[in-house]
């Protein structure tokens, strides 16, 4: 991967034109990096949404003490999340950043843990029992003389009515925590807090050996650990100039898309429960319990199933698995009309979801919202089109698309694209060719030096690994790019001047999984 | 009135590991002896309290999901009498810490266990919640939800089966048959008997509680 | 038909010849109330059971199963559970309103619950004006749900104490709306009276069509009253974790929950009484083989038999449908139920003016 280096002081003309004269309308990626005595900067992966065009630029400096780069995030509207993640990781201060505040840890740490001169020691950073610094009213700005400016209650004044969502609320779907003003039942502002099961799985993949750190990726967003697992496998592969056999992209492929069906059915249950369906929700892990008996079958997992490897694949398939894999695609379809029955053309569901939460074309893509976020907004943004990689430009299918970007969209996208994934999963299934499920790796696995980039289609969006590698066994950097951070980072723009009860139906059909957004 | 050996219902006692800690414990209770009526209501309470544990929930990760599977139809925990999943603390017996616990998470928790009305359980659900599993190196995890809240049944795993949260669960039921609500066996662990553990700060800092002063 | 005031007429007579006429009242009020309660209890946990296999049911699970024979214990696990569960104090709340929120909920209940007619002669009170007064008492319960609110000191169950207030009072203008409907119809608010105009037919057919709606828009109203799924709002659990109830524990919590379930059990035994003949056996004009038949079986299983017939309507709705949102809810109400409401009771009394009734 060419990534190109821009200096600081010409970095925002250049992205200006960027954006404007080539259409870069899409931030796939921002990655902090701390290149050592280069200096401190970021990667910026830029994509053109109409002719998939790609460009990697970066911008370092050298201050190591207040590292300054302009910022983007008047540009791309989720550049302001992953700039935030940046400053929290790397201290890297962006000049014009409205809001420049830590993203995942807490606001009194001592600190940036991803800095390669980071001071790990308990003593700094202890386990702290008591609540975090109030300082969250406020917005960071940078003063003319370069330091961080606090602006006292410009985000919530004091006579607001501000209400707690999460970290521990029914209707996050885990621990994102959301501080609402509100106006009777009317959500006035909205701020998002993340970090709660900020794990640290970048720094730790930087102690571990490739192989290793495998086993990370599965517990990031757990609903598409073998999409994650693929991601990475496939990066890893590239990089190494491994071809797999035919025989494992048949397997991957399978793998995925049954994954994506059970990551869906669960999508399917927990919007129900949110609106208040308990029924629907256990129809849906009922029928979510096949996929998962034929997961465990081949992999021995149901959850995680740590199946994906470098080379192929952990296990060979079982002799029964195409079998029950036919089954369920007999099965599911009829389970998807009764839910259609109980929940979707239930009045009272379409009341709640349409019209509610309207996301534009123009805004998904600004905050790039991809998977079926992106979809039920007119963006098409299937990585399985747009980058086929495995098997997917071999296999006939439909890319789901609806224009109207409202929750009942939303809903509409994954309902779908059960569907579409039972017809990719029937072509494949009869046709496995014979052959090795795994080809021969080289005991350590070490990655020649560069930068490499690997994306699949997860279940709710764009999955990316990106390795920046030194010719070691562990990568000098890797970064994944989270499905669920740009779906909240939208959550402002869709909640304000909507109900309490819409934060429900507007979260759940944005589907987000919060480990995938910490990391 | 003696206490006798924690039994479930149509599971074998020989079946369920770990039996010496639970025997142990009846020993220690069965030391002071009490009389049938005490004994009777002790038995009475703890049927109640081991047959009606609603959990809290709680769920920060992946083994959240396997959780929630094991309310779902197949595996269906109601049928053990955990019918009832509260969302307020107030209301919960159980706390099922399932995933992982960060720094950052750790006070919630804490403000969480304390909100729960007595008698409290605590269940470690996988890996992470009970040492720091796949992310014990990390920065940012807690190494284990003993280090800020007692823990009573650990299930480990990475998420664990169902079965095997079930089985966790039922462990639990036996360890709340062997309680006295009555008689004075009921104390409270010392500061000093508490374990070794990582560097915890628990004092407020002076500037956090002018703030929160002022706010009021 | 049984005649159960023989019995209680029986035990008055016994109690009377043995002490004077004040004291035997005074003990007769003791031994109501005594089994008002405990019948008040006993149904409770009925219900909840009922609650859980219901929803199992239509769930594809089983529900209870281990404690006690099919599960016949678990509520009572639960009850002793909830008895000796820690009640926590707070230190910045209205003490005096945040414990006695949860008795104002449970004393509506009770007090409407003791007015239903079980069977023949099985009455606590009844007045000539037991329909107006089971309606004030049972809309004084949302008093005590905005106590619990507001005195909580916690802003969820402010939200919640506040939808409960708006939706509640809104819903009890079609109850009242839909049982006036009834009233003309029968012409009186004596319930004992009301019942025994049933004999020849119930009054769901005798008031065919308009009678039918009355049903219905009670039906939805009386969910809503009860603050029962598709109208849970108040304590929407994924919304408010626990709504207005949010920061009671052990027994305060247990009066809110009990009170929810016999509040539904209160609006379908109101619903089978007016709607649906009460203990009133089912009697076809014509058929007096089949009534004579009918009447055989006892009055409080044909009116247990109908109110857990609602009940188990009600759930079924419950278990199924998705949650309202709060204008949603406002707006059924006010837009579509009362003006509905209106006409019907128009409709109703034209129908009873012209004779149109069977």
């Amino acid at each position: 991967m060419n990534i190109t280096f821009i200096q600081p002081e010409k970095f925002r003309e250049q992205m200006e034109y960027l954006r404007r004269e080539r259409g870069m309308d899409f931030l796939r990626e921002l990655v902090g990096m701390d290149w050592g005595e280069e200096g401190i900067g970021a990667v910026y992966m830029l994509e053109n949404s109409e002719t998939k065009e790609n460009v990697q630029v970066a911008t370092r400096s050298t201050n190591r003490e207040a590292p300054a780069i302009p910022t983007v995030s008047d540009i791309w509207k989720i550049a302001e999340m992953y700039e935030r993640e940046a400053f929290d990781f790397f201290g890297i201060i962006f000049t014009g950043h409205p809001d420049l505040r830590r993203l995942f840890l807490r606001n009194d740490w001592v600190g940036y843990p991803l800095r390669k001169d980071y001071d790990e020691s308990e003593e700094l950073n202890p386990v702290r029992m008591f609540s975090e610094n109030v300082e969250n009213d406020c917005t960071h700005t940078l003063a003319p003389d370069g330091t961080l400016q606090r602006n006292p209650d410009t985000l919530f004044d004091n006579n607001e009515y501000i209400i707690n969502i999460g970290p521990q609320h029914p209707a996050t779907h885990g621990v994102l925590r959301f501080r609402l003003s509100l106006e009777g039942e009317v959500i006035k502002k909205t701020d998002v807090h993340c970090g709660y099961i900020h794990r640290g799985v970048e720094k730790i993949s930087e102690r571990l050996t490739y192989p290793q750190i495998l086993a990370l990726t599965d517990r990031l967003d757990y609903l598409s650990a073998h999409q994650n697992r693929h991601a990475l496998c496939m990066c890893i592969e590239n990089a190494m100039d491994v071809e797999v056999t035919e025989r494992t992209q048949y397997i991957r492929t399978i793998m995925d898309e049954l994954q994506r069906i059970d990551s869906h059915l669960l999508f399917i249950s927990c919007a129900a429960m949110d609106l208040g369906a308990l029924t629907t929700f256990i129809y849906g892990f009922r029928d979510r319990e096949k996929i998962l008996d034929i997961f465990e079958e081949v992999t021995g997992g149901r959850l995680i199933q740590n199946y994906n490897v470098i080379g192929g694949v952990q296990a060979d398939i079982t002799a029964t698995f195409a079998e029950k894999v036919k089954a369920f695609c007999k099965y599911i379809p009829k389970k998807i009309k009764e839910y259609n029955d109980v929940f979707t053309n239930n009045i009272i569901t379409r009341k709640r979801m349409v019209g509610v939460g309207v996301l534009g074309r123009d805004e998904a893509i600004s905050f790039g919202c991809t998977g079926g976020t992106g979809r039920a907004s007119g963006w098409a943004c299937d990585v399985r089109k747009r980058h086929p990689y495995a098997l997917y430009d071999k296999v006939d299918f439909k890319e789901v698309i609806y224009q109207n970007g409202d929750s009942f969209s939303r809903y509409l996208v994954r309902i779908d694209e059960i569907m579409e994934s039972v017809r990719i999963i029937e072509q494949l299934i009869d046709n496995i060719p014979e052959g090795d499920y795994k080809v021969k790796t080289k005991p350590v696995i070490r990655i020649p030096e560069g930068s490499y980039h690997a994306t699949v289609e997860g279940s709710r969006g764009e999955f990316g690994v990106f390795i920046e590698s030194r010719g070691e066994k562990s990568p000098y950097r890797i970064k994944f790019r989270p499905m669920g951070l740009p779906l909240v980072a939208c959550m402002g723009t869709l909640l304000n001047g909507n109900k309490i009860a819409d934060l429900m139906t507007i979260g759940a059909t944005l589907d987000y999984v919060i480990p995938d957004i910490d990391r | 009135m003696e206490m006798k050996k924690p039994v479930i219902k149509s599971i074998p006692y020989e079946e369920f590991k770990d039996n010496e800690t639970l025997e142990a414990l009846v020993n220690e209770l069965n030391k002071e002896r009490t009389n049938v009526v005490v004994g009777a209501l002790d038995d009475l309470i703890n049927w109640g309290r081991s047959n009606s544990l609603w959990s809290l929930t709680f769920a920060t990760s992946c083994c959240g999901i396997e959780f929630m599977s094991v309310g779902a139809a197949r595996y269906d925990f109601a049928r053990f009498g955990f019918e009832v999943t509260r969302n307020s603390p107030r209301q919960a017996d159980l706390i099922m810490v399932a995933g992982t616990i960060t720094h950052k998470m750790a006070p919630v928790l804490k403000r969480l266990y304390d909100q729960m009305a007595d008698p409290k359980y605590v269940i470690a659900v996988g890996g992470c919640a009970i040492s720091g599993g796949p992310f014990k190196g990390s920065y940012h995890v807690l190494n284990g939800v003993d280090k800020i809240i007692p823990v009573d049944v650990y299930i480990p795993g990475c998420p664990p089966r169902p079965e095997a949260i079930l089985y966790g669960m039922m462990q639990l039921q036996r360890k709340v048959k062997v309680e006295k609500f009555f008689g004075g066996v009921n104390r409270k662990q010392s500061r000093e008997e508490l374990p070794e553990g990582p560097m915890i700060i628990t004092n407020v800092p002076q500037e956090t509680m002018n703030n929160k002063e002022k706010e009021q | 038909m049984y005649d159960f005031s023989i019995i209680t007429t029986a035990i008055d007579q016994f109690l009377r010849s043995l002490m004077p006429s004040a004291l035997a009242t005074f003990l007769e009020c003791v031994l109501i109330a005594v089994c008002v309660l405990v019948a008040y209890v006993l149904l409770a946990i009925v219900m909840i059971f009922m609650e859980r296999k219901v929803c199992a049911a239509f769930q594809c699970r089983l529900g209870p199963m281990r404690v006690g024979f099919w599960g016949l214990l678990q509520v009572f696990a639960d009850v002793f559970k909830m008895i000796i569960k820690e009640i926590i104090d707070f230190k910045r709340t209205d003490n005096l309103l945040y414990n006695l929120a949860p008795f104002l909920v449970v004393l509506s209940s009770v007090l409407t619950f003791s007015c239903l007619p079980f069977a023949n002669g099985i009455e606590v009170l009844d007045f000539n004006v037991g329909l107006f007064f089971i309606m004030a008492t049972s809309s004084f319960g949302v008093l005590g749900i905005m106590l619990a609110g507001w005195s909580s000191n916690n802003k969820f169950s402010m939200i919640g104490a506040m939808r409960s207030g708006a939706q509640m009072v809104s819903y009890e203008l079609s109850i009242g709306l839909s049982m006036l409907t009834l009233v003309a119809l029968s012409g009186t608010l004596q319930l004992s009276e009301i019942v025994a105009r049933q004999a020849d037919m119930w009054f769901i057919f005798k008031g065919h069509l308009p009678a039918l709606t009355a049903f219905i828009i009670y039906l939805i109203a009386g969910n809503a009253e009860t603050n029962r799924g598709p109208f849970d709002l108040p304590e929407a659990e994924s919304e408010l974790t626990a709504g207005y109830h949010t920061e009671y524990s052990g027994m305060g919590f247990g009066f809110f929950y009990v009170a929810e379930f016999m509040n539904l059990f209160i609006v379908s035994g109101i619903a089978a009484t007016i709607f649906l003949g009460g203990w009133m056996p089912l009697h076809v004009p014509g058929l007096d083989a089949f009534n004579a038949t009918m009447d055989y079986i006892p009055g409080p299983v044909w009116f247990f038999g109908k109110t857990f017939f609602v009940i188990w309507l009600l759930m079924w709705i419950k278990w199924t449908f998705p949650r309202l949102r709060i204008d949603q809810v406002i707006t059924l109400e006010w837009k579509y139920l009362m003006p509905i409401g209106l006409v019907n009771l128009l409709i109703m009394t034209l129908c009873v003016v012209m004779g149109w009734t069977f």
